[in-house]
Order: C-alpha cells, then structure tokens, then sequence
C-alpha cells in the first residue's frame, strides 16, 4: 500500500521515465487536470485513476492498452456538445467514471463512449447521464460491457439514440446493466456470439432490445419492461432467449417480443406479462417455444400464417384477452402439451393431459383480426356468447390450429424445461403465483 | 325536500327489502375478496369486477327495481291520501330504491379492500371510475325499472318487460354493434361506433372501463380515437353526464307518468 | 265544503263518472249510494287527487284541489279495502301519518280505544284479519280530525258492536260541524244516518236530496223501495 502510494507520487513527479505498469492520477488541481493530458503521457500497460471532480475537455482520444478507472464522483462532462471518450485500442478497461450530457446530433451516432475497431475492451460499473447514444461498440471482438447504469434523455427530445449500441461486432457480453430513457436500450446488429444476460432495460422510448442480423447469440435472465414499443428482433437465426421478463409493454404498436424473420431459436422459460402482444411471430420459423408463460396480455401469442414449422410446447396461458391470435385459418406450426386457463376439456384416462383438443383461437380474435373497432366490445356478453357458439359449433375458427395435448393444470417450473440461470430468476417471479 | 327525507326514511327501514339489498352487498363483498385473494389489487384483477358491474348491476337493479315499485304501491296510496306532494313521494321512493342499492355496492368492493390494506397504486383511478360507473348503472336502471313499473300495471308483465330491456342493453344491442363493424368493416367506423356507444348506458359503461385497461392499445388506430375520447378527463365527464343523461330521460318520463296515474 | 262540478272520468272505454255534479256541505253526512261499479269510489278518490278527473273541477273550501296536495290536511279517508305495507304495524303507520302530517295536528285517538286497538296494534297488519284490519282504518281515518271524512263502505267486515261505535263517532262529528261522505252500496244501515243522499247509476247523479225527498220523488214507502225503483225505472225522470 505505502509502495503504491510511493509510486504513484513518483509517476506523477516524473510520469515520462517510469518503467512497467504505472499509475497517472488525474485531479483537478493536480499535475494532471485532465484525462486528456494524463492519455497524452500513457503508455500501453499504464493505469489511470480519475479522482472526483468534473472534467470538461475535448473528445478523450484512447489509443494505448491503459486502465482508466474512476473514483467516485469522477465525471467526464461532454458539455452538451461533443462525445466524450473514444476507445480506439485493444484490451481497454474503463471503469466506474460517469459520463454526462453529450447532447444530441442530427448528423452523427454521438456516443458518450464509443469503442472502434479494438478488441478485449472492458467497460465496468460506468454510470451514463443524458448521453445521446450511451456506450457504443463498432467492430469490437470479445468485448465485455458490465454492470453499468444507463439513463438516456431521450423522450423529453424527439429523438434519442441507443443506450448499449453494438455494431458488426463478435463475441460481445452484455450483463447486469441498467438502460433506461434511451431510444432502444440494447441494440445489435451484424453481431454474432453476442451473450446478454441478467440487464434490465426498461422505459425506452423504442425497444428494450433490438437486433438484427445477429446470429448464434444469448439473451437470457434479462427483464425488458415499459418499453414502448417492447422487443423486437429480426433476421437472425439461431438465437436463444431463456428466463428473460417482458413486462408491461403496452402501446398500439408494442409487443413483449417481436419475432420476424427468425429461425431455429429457442424461446424458452421466459415471462411474458401484461403486453399488448406478449409473444410476436412475423415469418419466423422452426422457432421452438417452450416453458414459457404468457399472463394477463392483450394477446399472448401472435402468429401470423406466413410463420411455418414452430413448435409451441409446454407453455402456460393464463389472463389474457386473447390467448392466441392468427390472422389466417391456415396454420403451419404445432402447439402441443400447453396449459390454457380457458380450456374446458376433461381428463378420462388421467395422464395429466386433455383428451380433447383445445383450439386457443377465439371466434372474436378472427372478428378482431379483420376489424379492430369490434375490440370495443371486449368482455361484452355476446362476445361470450359467440365464442361459447363457436366452441360448440366450430365453422371459422381455423381447426388446424389445435392444442391435441392441453395440460388439465398449472405446471409447476421444472415441467417447463427452465435451465441453469434462467430459472432462477423466473423462479422468483413465478413464486408469487398461487 | 322534508317529505322527501321522511319517505327515504321509511323505505330504508323496510326490513324485507333490506335483506335483499344485504344480499346484494354480500355478494359483492365475497366477490371483492375471492379477487383479491386470488389476484391481489392490481388493474388486471379488478377486471372480473367489470363483468360484474356491467352485467350483473344492470340485471339486479332493473329485477329489484320493478318489484320495489309494485311493492310499492300500498305506501304510495296510503301516503297519497296524506298531504303529501306526488313528486316528493316519486323522489323519495327513487332514492329509496337508488340509495341502498348503491351503498350496497360500493361497501361490498370498497370494505375488502380496506381490510385488505388499501389498492395498488395504478388501481386506484380505475377502482374509482368503476365505483362511479356502478352507480350510474344503479342510478340508470333504477330509472328504467321506475318507468316500467309506472307505464306496465301487471307485475309479472313488468317483470318480463324488465328483463326484457336488460337483454336488449346488454346482449341484443352489442350484437347490433356486431354486426355493423363486421358490416361495414371497410370503412371509418370509429365515430359511429362512440355514437352507439353513447346510445347505451351499459356500454357507455364498459367501454369507460375497458379504455382505462388494455383495450385502448389493443385497438391501434380505433383504440386512440377513443382512448382521446373517453380516455381524458373531458371525456370521462362526459360519459359521466351521459350516464347520468340515461338516468334523468328515463326518469323524467317516469316521474310524469307517476304525476298522471290514476291509483 | 266541497263542490264537484262536471266531473268526468273514463278508464279506457269504460265510462265511470259521466259529468257528475256534486256538493258537500260541513256539518252534514252525504251518503252517495250506488250499485257496485257506479264510480262511488272513483269520485272519492278524485277529491283525494289519486284519480284524476278527465274534466270537471273540484274545490275544497273554494280552492281547486291541485297538485301540491296540502288540502289533504283537512281530508281523513277511510279506503273501502285498506292496502298497507304488509310488514309494519298499526302503530308504525300511525306513527308514519304523524310524522308526515306534521307536528301541531289536533290528534283524535277517540276510536283506538273505543275500538279496543291497544292489542293489536303492535302486530304486523299482514296477520291481522280483515275486520281488525277495517277498524285501524276507522281509527286512521279520523286521527287528525279532519273537517272532511270520506268513508267507503265504512261498516263493511266491521261486527256489529264496532259498526255502531263507528256510527256513533260519524254523528258526533257531523254535529261537530265537520263534513262527511259515506259511501255504501244500494242499502246500508248508514243510510239512517244520512242528511242527503246522492244516488250515483252509470256514471251520473239521478238523485240528490234529502231521505224524505227521495222518498216523496219515488211514492215509495221505504229506501229500500225508492232505491229499486230508482235503479228499474229507465229512465227515472229528473230527479231535480
């Protein structure tokens, strides 16, 4: 400790002679007021502590492998006019500084911190305040970006950018950050071996989470909530999204989960509550969704017919308008073994499953498919009455879309084939439940 | 107004009503536990209390109305015989009728959720719309009831005149609502589906409700005409004074057939 | 006290009361008499203001009976089959007719004793019998002392010991100076106690005087006869 001390006063009294990994300390009354300055003496391997106070100076340019690391009330202020750090060095770590107010721009993705080309990054426990665009990734390979709290100003403005914005990037982990009040918190394209895990991304002016053409990648044990518009991911194969919360996305136009163009995914184990459209199938196919929960949305699965080879399996519904909405009687996916809280069948032979097929798509779900006005008359009696006329005399419904084995009860978590993480956290949601 | 106080007086102490009315109190009472037991407070929770409201309120009111005014018409002779005005009579019977029907209602919710420890936050404002929504309902159909019993003599016709007018408010005219969005589903039917709304208490009533839950994002385009409508204060008053519309017509018409009846 | 003037009164198409003209003086008992369906009633319930009259007028000491209902203070009326909430008691609906008529009423409680109600007064009228119940109705009827009585078939179901008690109060009253109409039907032993006898056929007056006119109109020896021949003779001749 008093070695430590000892060399940082010898870095700061002769910071250019040094040898080995040294410590620039920058202060405001100090030998380095500025971050800039203390970059501008850094050498790859060097450590640089960022005491509290709040600095206003130029875009912070980082081009050597260097550790930059904040105190507590360590601040970068980008005084409503520019970015604030730019990482163009591989294996950078930045650490627990709080960037602020970088105002906005029409003309470029202005970030707080943005990382180009650069490979290993760390960006650790940083707090973003009013950033434009928060922490931005382009071209980065194994980058980690954790535990960092981001709110955007976006919403007071017409226009915001992305709180965690990653482009053309490979092997990216984005965990146990904080996004909110940005366009769309966590953003993805031309990503591949992305894991997002355990972030909370919510009240966004879009999406919670958005990516497109990002293959191979993880999302799990996130909760997306409040967002307007919700999730919507696009183009992309072979995603899997596990123990992830979609919460009270309400809006015309928001959906727990947008899925169009995806294929061969796992949607498993996730929570999809009070949405407009808990789950959203727009041509995704061979899609396996599995474990799930949808409670109390406007519609818990929608499934467009252009949406082929799905497997629906050992999902719960229960409390929502609609469970299952369709905009075709054509039906090219599978529901089997699903608990629905409006099936009415009986169990003869007692193995745990109904003996006669459940058709989750209400006679009004068809009638408000073709004409939304007819939702005004949503828990009116004669809507019970012509779904109860339907479910006796079935002619429109599309009868291919048929559950041939609906659970008689509420499966308890370990049928829903919840694994590792994921359950943990859907456990503790679920507990509640009676 | 002292007439008026003196007959409410009467009414209220008249025990075999009072049981129903008990009863009526009671099931909501059950009812507003089971769902709380079973849901908590939250807005989703509150739902199954709007079937309850917009359906069963109407059905009980009217029944009950209709009986209360035959039930009625010994005290009215009698009290017609007295100096007594018939418009004072007419109006402390209403309230006699309204009154305990809505105390009825609005303990049975409100006193679970009291023991209960109060309502989640967001339920609040909805909790009160629907408080309001079933009173108007009361006050609506109470009217209805009263202009049946005073233009159809024959109790048991009354009855079936009633329910008769439940049918159609709830059932006969959403399906008429039905089949005009499925008939003219390519055009704007957004201003002509507020208009019928209007036209019918119990929809006016429902649909107050079902804007402040989920329909207004389910419905996209249709949903944000009304939700501005009748999602906003502006709109809320007015649907309040369109309820409240529904129960002074009927109830006017009531109180000049009351005026002119021959006893 | 009470003049009727063209009064006219149809219930659908039956013609009840067609133009009848009639006067009530205090201090007097008028006995309108009628076979049954003759609009006895009907005209009662029409100075009441429960009916109202298609045309005509009625005043009550000179005023027009109208729809604020306060000349019913001086009105006591006695209905021909009283109709009560079932539930309460005697005394529950006197302590009702008080309440509303308001404090400062001479109150006459005369008949309660002398038609021994103290018993039962405290029972729900529903299990009372049908004279028990004609006797509360007396009683009601003359509670507040009213300076007019409309009795309709007020001896009707009463015993004899009763119907005496109750004729005994109708002569006091008259000779106290208050107005009276009794309503029977074509024979009544209230007709004894009649100053004047309306006698009310198919809607309208045919006769209207005194017992000894009646009988002098008709050469009957008996109101028994002049009624009959009142009722067989079509038409009667003018009676006045």
């Amino acid at each position: 400790m008093t070695r430590a001390v000892l060399l940082a006063l010898l870095v700061v009294a002769r910071p250019s002679t040094a040898q080995g990994t040294r410590e620039l300390v920058v202060n405001p009354g100090g030998a380095l007021p500025t971050v800039g300055m203390a970059l501008a003496q850094a050498r790859d391997g060097d450590r640089i502590v960022v005491r509290q106070g709040v600095y206003r100076e130029p875009t912070i340019v980082v081009r050597h492998r260097v550790t930059i690391s904040g105190d507590s009330g360590a601040v970068l202020d980008g005084e409503g006019t520019h970015a604030i750090m730019v990482v163009e060095a591989n294996d950078v770590t930045i650490r627990g500084l709080t960037f602020r107010n970088t105002g906005m721009s029409q003309v470029e993705d202005r970030a707080a911190l943005l990382v180009r080309a650069a490979r290993g990054c760390r960006v650790e426990r940083n707090t973003v305040r009013d950033g434009f665009f928060g922490i931005y990734l382009q071209r980065v390979t194994q980058c980690v970006v954790a535990d960092n709290d981001l709110l955007g100003n976006a919403g007071r403005q017409t226009l915001g950018g992305n709180g965690i914005h990653v482009w053309q990037s490979d092997s990216v982990t984005v965990t146990g950050n904080v996004v909110r009040g940005h366009r769309d918190g966590i953003y993805f394209e031309f990503v591949t071996m992305g894991h997002v895990r355990d972030n909370t991304s919510a009240s966004n002016q879009r999406y919670g989470l958005h990516f497109m053409f990002s293959d191979d990648c993880v999302y799990a044990s996130n909760v997306f909530r409040e967002n307007e518009s919700g999730v919507a991911v696009m183009y992309t194969r072979r995603v899997r999204m596990e123990g992830n919360r979609f919460e009270r996305n309400w809006g015309a136009a928001a959906y727990g989960l947008l899925l169009k163009d995806i294929t061969d995914s796992e949607i498993r184990g996730n929570s999809f509550a009070e949405n407009t459209v808990g789950l959203y199938l727009e041509g995704a196919n061979r899609n396996l969704v599995t474990g799930n929960t949808f409670a109390s949305n406007g519609w818990g699965l929608r499934i467009l017919a252009n949406s082929e080879a799905n497997q629906v399996t050992d999902n719960t519904f229960t409390g929502n308008s609609f469970d299952v909405g369709t905009n075709s009687r054509q039906n090219f996916s599978t529901f089997s073994g699903n608990y629905w809280d409006r099936y009415r069948g009986y169990d003869l032979d007692r193995d745990g499953f109904g003996d006669v097929p459940h058709a989750p798509v209400r006679l009004f779900a068809l009638v408000v498919e073709q004409t939304p006005p007819a939702l005004i008359l949503l828990r009116s009696p004669v809507v019970d009455l012509l779904d109860f006329a339907e479910r006796v005399m079935p002619m429109l419904t599309p009868q291919t879309l048929l559950d041939a084995r609906p659970r008689m009860r509420f499966p308890d978590r370990t049928q829903r084939g919840l694994t590792g993480s994921a359950e943990s956290r859907v456990t503790r949601h679920e507990s509640r439940r009676p | 107004m002292n007439t008026i106080l003196k007959v409410v007086r009467y009414e209220l102490r008249n025990v075999v009503r009072n049981r129903w009315v008990i009863a009526y109190a009671l099931f909501f009472l059950v009812l507003t536990t089971l769902l709380l037991r079973l849901g908590g407070s939250t807005p989703r929770a509150l739902l199954s209390l709007l079937n309850v409201v917009v359906l069963f309120i109407p059905l009980v009111t009217i029944v009950f109305g209709t009986i209360y005014w035959h039930g009625s018409r010994e005290f009215t002779e009698l009290l017609l015989a007295q100096p007594v005005r018939r418009d004072a009579l007419f109006h402390g019977l209403f309230a006699g009728l309204v009154l305990p029907l809505s105390a009825a209602f609005m303990a049975g919710v409100t006193l679970p959720l009291l023991l209960y420890g109060g309502v989640a936050r967001d339920s609040l404002p909805l909790l009160l719309l629907m408080l309001v929504a079933g009173v108007a309902l009361t006050a609506v159909f109470g009217a209805l009831a009263t202009l049946i019993a005073g233009i159809v003599d024959d109790r048991l016709r009354a009855l079936g005149v009633a329910l008769g007018t439940w049918g159609l408010m709830t059932l006969a005219w959403d399906g008429f609502i039905l089949w005009v969005t499925m008939t003219f589903a390519d055009r704007p039917l957004e201003q002509p589906l507020l208009v019928l709304t209007f036209l019918n208490p119990v929809d006016l009533a429902r649909v107050l409700l079902i804007l402040r839950l989920d329909v207004s994002a389910m419905m996209g385009y249709t949903g944000a005409v009304f939700a501005r409508f009748l999602g906003g204060w502006l709109g809320t008053a007015m649907a309040v004074a369109g309820l409240a519309l529904w129960a002074l017509i009927p109830g006017l018409f009531a109180l000049r057939a009351f005026r002119r009846r021959d006893l | 006290m009470i003049s009727a003037r063209r009064i006219r009164k149809r219930f659908g198409r039956l013609d009840v009361l067609n133009g009848v003209d009639l006067d009530v003086a205090r201090g007097s008992v008028t006995a309108i008499v009628g076979p049954n369906a003759s609009g006895k009633t009907t005209f009662n319930r029409i100075i009441l203001g429960l009916v109202r009259a298609d045309t005509g007028e009625v005043t009550v000491d000179g005023n027009f009976i109208d729809d604020d209902g306060k000349y019913r203070a001086k009105i006591g009326y006695m209905p021909q089959i009283a109709r009560y909430p079932e539930n309460l008691t005697g005394r529950d609906i006197m302590a009702m007719l008080r309440d509303v008529r308001g404090p400062g009423v001479v109150r006459d409680e005369e008949l309660v004793d002398t038609l021994r109600l103290g018993p039962v007064l405290d029972a729900p009228l529903r299990v009372l019998s049908g004279g028990t119940r004609q006797r509360i109705n007396a009683a009601m009827a003359f509670l507040f002392s009213p300076d007019l009585l409309i009795l309709d078939e007020p001896t009707a179901g009463l015993d004899p010991i009763s119907a005496g008690v109750l004729k005994e109060k109708i002569r006091r009253e008259r000779d106290a100076g208050r107005a009276l109409i009794v309503t029977s039907h074509v024979l009544s032993e209230l007709d004894e106690i009649a100053d004047r006898i309306a006698f009310l056929l198919e809607g309208s007056v045919r006769f209207d005087g005194s017992r000894a006119e009646l009988l002098q109109a008709t050469g009957q020896s008996s109101l028994e006869r002049a009624i009959a021949s009142l009722m067989g003779a079509q038409p009667p001749g003018p009676p006045r």
